[in-house]
């Protein structure tokens, strides 16, 4: 650590200079600080004036018919039960699918390719699928799923959204198996356990908050997701559960019913807008708890 | 790990006892999509068959029904007559609509400014930019236009809409059709786009002196300001139903070739200058018949009984002579 | 949200001979490694083929022209790309600072009793979905912008001579400006997460021995903490650039979609992203313009592959120091 400590002023030869240059630097000081005060506060007014807005404008349209009934042609009293039902499905079949995927590339970006070029090359990789845009992976599956098969399906939606689940369960499940300290690790193999128990019982063990966590913020970040659902599970206006039919969705709904003609749909789409909000925002509170209760 | 393999599980007991209604599926343009889902229901008790449209753009409504992924596909421009061929499809119009000029300027009320379609042109060429041009000046002598900048908006997404308002100044302006022309999406020269009929109009409420179209549906569902427009005959009309129905009714659709009739600038002193008929496509070799067949009992009972659902959501019918040719064409193309 | 840490033990391999569940295990590891790098490959292939018709039809002129013009089906990427880094600069250029006083506020400046829940607010502000950001963009923020802030900033810098060009135009409230101003609060939670762990990361002895020098707060910061950390702090900043590359909804609400390159931070542009979510639903299976929309694809992913790569090289060196 070679850090210049050249702004501490040497011991003072004139008195009045070395006051004059404190205040100076007490000045400097104060005014970071309410400028750090003031970034945090406008940090919190963004997150503020989202909430608010989607209260305002969600409220009218939430209604118990929202949960009880699917949607609806403009004038007849639609919910949105067919879409809250349809994400549900393909979020937790997403994850369910991506999840093992992520779960087992994070494994071995940490316990066995931590600096192998194939490592290295899995680790970039799967990291530029962190910020790839997700239209394109919809597109993929698109050309890969929707249009062989010869139709929309529920299936094609949850695969698009697993392909997006895996990087991020990759990076922290990465991130939380190398946080694990060596000690651990040689005692187990010490005690004569192959490798994959050591892993599975223990380390596997010593970071499930952390994967957990992983998981929770993939279930939040896809939940959400409208672009890729668009070219893969299509949306569908009545009930269905069936994978191999297009299937609704609330990012979908959202999408088309809120730029219609008609106030009720509107209203619908900021009800939508409202609950999907809250529930990834629930279930990101969830996780950050579970990962700070171990520290 | 847990967590998934219950919800692997659950997942899996979802996909085996999934119902299994009899649907028909259709996607394509957004315009028709809310008359389509209302006839959707009222057919769901009337014929007992469960719609589902998916309004994905009038592109990918054709894209759609070339790959043969939905049952039919639909769109507002008319499909390339040699990609109808090759892509063994037939086009049928459903209902029409109109689309409409919405100005946002300070003491001017719904259909009060007049408009012509060369001077619509020069506003989105971005060669008249104030208010207080003379010639608009000269148009609209009965109210003091404020010296304001001209902001025209138009849609960001790629749109039918927008195929029809580039339509419509092509037919009035030669330069706009060799410059710019009219598609989807086109080259704007001048004005900022905006997303959806909502927010071309929520971008014109925001800024005075703004201009923008949306669909008819759209802006009187909304209540927004519209403008009067002169038609070919030279006669200022307001966007009503009647001047909509005028310029319908005075379409060639006899002699289109798959009903690819062209209602922009139609001649006929009460008839509104820009509307348009939108359309589905249907696949000539259906690989399910009983699929098929369920598209045509819909779209038969659509033809007869939905004209009231049509006009009560600020759509235009089809004239009856019109749709009888659709289905006795259905029929002949379609065993 | 967190970085990379290099806490735990170089891997211990093979130490307990070939032992048949291991190899199992170590096959299954590798096996979905070797997928992930696949799933990239193919959805590059993929692009590339389907933006080969435009490469082809327009040769290297497809990055250097500005036309877009699907009536007379020329294509060129410059605007988008143009817009694309325009935007993601603009939006780095506020959510830095702002990211920087969040973090030295959560790590030295905060309370105790106030870090986790503010922490966690402004954390929760990356799990908004991206379509709510574009809804709140264009109802809360463009009407403020095209009400207060453009009008008032026309009438005052816009008439300066050099860069009132800049802030000119007719105030439409959405545009360059605006779309960079939405991705910043997007991207504020991730700088401002990375910054807050790396700071952590500054032993507590150099601090202390510094604020025994008689330092305030600020000198820590800046002779200390900030040194420190510098390169993983530029790497996550690249971080928070990817991801603004890449963002798609929130863009379409605001962005204006023109095929100008804007001359004013107030009027319409363009990002790869935004043009492929507009226009894909109207591009027709086997024409020109969903070929050079593919094409914009393959480029954004190169746009991000340099950015990563970049972003990686800062990170390795920071993190051993």
């Amino acid at each position: 650590m070679s850090a210049t400590l050249s702004v501490i002023p040497g011991p003072a030869k004139d008195m009045n200079a070395s006051l004059a240059l404190g205040r100076k630097r007490k000045r400097a000081n104060r005014i970071v600080k309410t400028l750090c005060l003031t970034a945090t506060g406008l940090g919190l007014i963004f997150l503020a004036s989202i909430l608010a807005t989607l209260l305002s404008k969600g409220i009218a349209g939430l209604s118990l018919t929202v949960f009880t009934t699917s949607t609806l042609p403009p004038g007849s009293h639609g919910g949105l039960l067919n879409a809250i039902v349809g994400t549900l499905i393909q979020t937790v079949l997403g994850a369910a699918i991506g999840t093992p995927i992520g779960l087992m590339v994070g494994t071995y970006l940490a316990e066995y390719a931590r600096d192998s070029a194939l490592g290295n090359a899995v680790r970039f990789v799967s990291d530029i699928l962190l910020s790839a845009p997700s239209i394109l992976i919809g597109l993929f599956v698109y050309q890969i799923v929707v249009s062989p098969l010869g139709g929309f399906s529920g299936f094609a939606g949850c695969l698009a959204l697993a392909l997006i689940v895996i990087p991020i369960v990759v990076r922290t499940t990465e991130d939380m198996l190398r946080l694990i300290p060596s000690q651990l690790r040689e005692a187990v193999i010490g005690l004569g356990a192959p490798k994959w128990k050591m892993i599975v019982l223990i380390c596997y063990r010593a970071a499930r908050e952390g994967i957990v966590t992983g998981i929770l913020l993939a279930v939040a970040r896809i939940s959400g997701e409208t672009a890729p659902l668009l070219f893969t599970s299509l949306g569908n206006l009545n009930w269905s559960l069936s994978l191999t039919k297009p299937m609704a969705s609330l990012p979908v709904t959202i999408y088309q019913y809120a730029g219609s003609a008609f106030q009720d749909w509107v209203d619908l789409a900021w009800a939508g807008a409202l609950l999907i909000t809250a529930a990834v925002l629930a279930v990101n509170i969830v996780a950050r708890t579970l990962l700070r209760g171990r520290k | 790990m847990r967590l998934a393999a219950t919800a692997l599980a659950l997942g899996l007991g979802v996909f085996a006892f999934a119902a299994q209604a009899q649907q028909i599926t259709g996607a394509g343009a957004t315009f028709p999509a809310p008359v389509y889902t209302k006839w959707g229901e009222a057919a769901k008790a009337a014929a007992g068959l469960e719609l589902n449209y998916q309004a994905i753009g009038s592109g990918g409504g054709q894209n759609q029904i070339l790959n043969r992924t939905v049952d039919f596909g639909a769109s507002d421009a008319p499909m390339d007559p040699a990609k109808l061929e090759s892509g063994k499809l037939l086009q049928l119009p459903t209902v029409m609509g109109a689309v409409v000029p919405i100005v946002n300027l300070p003491g001017i009320a719904s259909n009060q400014l007049k408009l012509t379609g060369p001077l619509l042109t020069e506003i989105y060429a971005g060669k008249i930019v104030k208010w207080n041009d003379p010639k608009l000046v000269e148009l609209n002598p009965g109210f003091a236009l404020p010296n304001l900048a001209i902001a025209p908006v138009y849609r960001a997404d790629g749109s039918g809409t927008t195929f029809v308002f580039a339509s419509y100044l092509s037919a009035v302006s030669p330069e706009w059709k060799e410059k710019v022309g009219a598609a989807t999406s086109v080259k704007w020269p001048a004005g900022t786009g905006s997303k959806g009929n909502d927010g071309v109009s929520a971008t014109v409420a925001n800024l005075k002196g703004a201009i923008g179209y949306v669909e008819n549906a759209f802006a009187s569902q909304n209540k927004l300001t519209t403008a009067q427009l002169r038609n070919r005959d030279g006669k200022f009309v307001s966007p009503t139903e009647a001047a909509f129905v005028a310029a319908a009714s005075n379409g060639d659709w006899a002699n289109a070739k798959n009903f690819a009739v062209n209602l922009i600038d139609q001649a006929g002193a009460a008839s509104w200058p820009i509307v348009s008929a939108t359309f589905i496509l249907l696949p000539k070799d259906p690989k399910d018949p009983a699929r098929s067949a369920n598209v045509r009992k819909f779209f038969e009972w659509a033809y007869k009984s939905g004209d009231a659902i049509a006009k009560g959501l600020d759509y235009i019918a089809l004239p009856a002579a019109v749709k009888e040719a659709a289905l006795k064409t259905w029929s002949a193309e379609i065993k | 949200m967190s970085t990379t840490t290099e806490t735990g033990a170089p891997p211990l391999t093979g130490r307990r001979g070939s032992n048949l569940g291991d190899t199992i295990f170590a096959a299954l590891a590798k096996l979905s490694g070797i997928f992930v790098l696949a799933v990239l490959g193919a959805i590059i292939a993929a692009l590339a083929l389907g933006g080969s018709k435009a490469f082809i039809a327009f040769g290297p002129k497809f990055l250097s022209s500005n036309d877009w013009d699907p009536v007379q089906e020329t294509f060129g990427a410059l605007v988008p790309i143009f817009g694309t880094i325009v935007t993601a600069i603009l939006a780095l250029a506020m959510a830095v600072p702002l990211a920087f006083g969040i973090a030295f506020y959560l790590t030295e400046l905060a309370p105790a009793w106030m870090r986790r829940p503010v922490s966690t607010a402004i954390e929760l502000l990356a799990a908004v979905p991206s379509i709510i950001y574009g809804m709140w963009g264009f109802f809360v923020i463009v009407p403020i912008m095209s009400q207060y802030v453009q009008p008032f900033v026309i009438d005052t810098i816009g008439e300066l001579p050099l860069i009132g060009p800049f802030f000119q135009g007719p105030p439409f409230g959405t545009g360059i400006l605006t779309a960079a101003l939405v991705l910043a609060v997007m991207v504020i939670p991730f700088i401002a997460a990375t910054m807050r762990d790396v700071f952590d990361t500054v032993p507590a002895v150099y601090k202390e021995s510094a604020y025994g020098l008689g330092c305030t707060t600020w000198e820590v910061m800046r002779s200390i903490v900030i040194p420190y950390t510098r390169a993983s702090v530029v790497g996550g900043i690249m971080l928070g650039l990817g991801r603004a590359l890449g963002e798609t909804m929130a863009v379409t609400f605001v962005i204006g979609n023109t095929n100008r390159i804007a001359t004013s931070l107030f009027g319409p542009g363009n990002t790869i992203a935004s043009i492929v979510a507009l226009e894909f639903p109207e591009a027709e299976t086997g024409s020109l313009k969903l070929s050079s929309l593919l094409a914009l694809g393959l480029i954004l992913f190169a746009i991000a592959f340099i950015v990563l790569a970049i972003s990686r090289t800062l990170l390795k060196p920071g993190m051993k120091a």
